[in-house]
């Protein structure tokens, strides 16, 4: 089953930015998957197209065979969404907004506050679940993204730098947490700037510059296709080689 | 979405809206029942106990329905444009466009918001009225229906506003610039009866004149205007702005991208 399918995906902006030039990807349903690319790339119009919130000049992308366009209702139910900026409400209380985000999938209050207890106690928030957002520390507010995220129990979460700005300690914990809900079957899709991040988590993986895709490919064979080669340096070389191509 | 879903994003996106206007009673109720209270006060007692009866009411009785009409106008213009342009400020607002709430829902709930906080606020205008003046209610039906629907034209106003928004200044040049001289000039202080015709004419082509006028005959039973004649405004410009919201949603403009 592919969690995700992109086909032929464009898309220009108003004012003729051309950020996507006809993507084509697929992610298998249970990957852990890298979407590597300098600012700019197209990763984050990419993931908006996939969640909704950016619409698409031309091509097809579906989650779980479900089209974006055509079927957005399904294809919503399916993903959950960590953005790279913080976008919580500041002056809401922790739980509530895990209760709200809940509501807006249809999950009554009660079962959303069953939801929320087991994952607040996973991401280290749940003594936090009465105080304002806008008091929570940036690590604490990107867990607290992720549990968002997750509340309505979604197949596939897309994580669009969830580590930047986090300290090493909290990052590994939060590498651990994925790590576990992606064996319990998320399909998860990360974009980071830490190349050890996406070598250390991710079985597969894309390179995206300029709006294309450079590389796509299992992790494990980029890194042994390129010999002594770090990630970094692979990573460098193929972005460099789009660049002068 | 099942229909007990659509209820459930629904009512979350009510109560949320609810729990923040009492929440921050102080920004969103207390100012314009103290405005118009004011009003009550200067216009009311001081000026308009030397001023003669209009249709045969004290001049107090005659303005409370357009001061009650002026306060809920503006709580429920700003709520929605407010609300939404902040959530789009602050990328809140992707919380709900990435759910699978269709955007009817969506609409329904910011527009919903606006309404709930005009009759928050007009029910405290118009209890606050009652110690100024004495109001009998003519006709029931009338003045609820032209106040829920003026509070969901102008609810859904707020939100066209909140879409085009790019900048704290985009929310407020409406309402000081369009809609408070429209507010004022609707008729609240006056009747157009009293003008000279080429004015009475100029005034017809305000349409906040019949939404105070439909209001006014549900309390007093008098009106500058025929009553079918507001409410064809009414429904008329409240049709057109759900058809400009709907467009605008399914089109993504001001919202996605």
């Amino acid at each position: 089953m592919e969690a995700v399918s992109i086909r032929g995906l464009t898309k220009t902006y108003q004012g003729g930015v051309q950020a996507l030039r006809g993507i084509d990807l697929v992610v298998e349903d249970g990957d852990f998957f890298a979407l590597l690319g300098p600012n700019g790339a197209g990763k984050t119009t990419m993931i908006g197209i996939l969640t909704s919130l950016v619409t698409k000049t031309s091509g097809e992308a579906s989650i779980f065979g479900h089209p974006v366009d055509r079927e957005p209702v399904a294809a919503k139910l399916n993903i959950g969404l960590v953005p790279q900026e913080f976008n919580i409400n500041i002056f809401e209380k922790v739980i509530n907004i895990l209760v709200d985000q809940a509501g807006f999938y249809g999950i009554p209050r009660r079962e959303a506050l069953m939801r929320a207890e087991p994952i607040l106690k996973d991401l280290g928030l749940w003594e936090k679940r009465n105080e304002s957002s806008q008091k929570l520390s940036g690590g604490m507010k990107r867990r607290l993204m992720i549990a968002r995220a997750l509340i309505h129990a979604p197949k596939l979460l897309i994580l669009d730098e969830p580590t930047a700005g986090v300290d090493v300690e909290l990052r590994r914990s939060m590498w651990e947490y994925l790590r576990r809900i992606n064996k319990e079957g998320t399909t998860i899709i990360l974009t980071t700037h830490y190349l050890e991040e996406a070598e250390a988590l991710c079985r597969n993986v894309a390179v995206i510059n300029h709006g294309k895709i450079v590389v796509r490919e299992s992790m494990q064979s980029l890194i042994a296709r390129h010999g002594e080669k770090k990630l970094e340096d692979i990573y460098l070389g193929l972005i460099g080689e789009k660049a002068a191509a | 979405m099942t229909p007990s879903k659509i209820w459930t994003g629904y009512y979350t996106m009510i109560r949320r809206e609810l729990v923040r206007i009492l929440r921050i009673w102080s920004q969103t109720i207390l100012p314009p029942v103290v405005t118009t209270s004011l009003y009550f006060i200067v216009f009311g007692t001081f000026i308009g106990s030397q001023l003669a009866p209009i249709h045969g009411f004290s001049y107090i009785q005659f303005i409370v329905p357009g001061l009650i009409m002026m306060s809920v106008i503006t709580s429920s213009y700003m709520n929605t444009v407010s609300t939404f342009y902040f959530a789009k400020w602050t990328k809140n607002l992707e919380e709900i466009l990435v759910s699978p709430m269709p955007d009817w829902v969506v609409i329904l709930g910011f527009v919903s918001g606006g309404v709930l906080r005009g009759l928050i606020v007009g029910i405290c205008v118009l209890i606050v009225s009652l110690f100024f003046t004495h109001l009998v209610i003519y006709n029931a039906l009338v003045l609820i229906l032209a106040f829920i629907l003026t509070s969901l034209l102008f609810s859904l106003g707020g939100l066209i506003n909140g879409v085009f928004a790019k900048g704290f200044d985009g929310i407020s040049i409406v309402p000081t610039f369009v809609l408070t001289p429209l507010t004022y000039l609707g008729g609240i202080f006056y009747s157009i009866s009293q003008f000279p015709p080429f004015w009475q004419k100029v005034s017809l082509a305000n349409p906040i004149l019949y939404m105070i006028n439909a209001f006014r005959y549900g309390f007093l039973g008098v009106s500058d205007v025929p009553l079918w004649l507001c409410f064809t405004v009414l429904i008329g410009f409240t049709i057109v702005f759900a058809l400009v919201v709907a467009y605008l949603f399914k089109k993504g403009i001001g919202v996605k991208n």
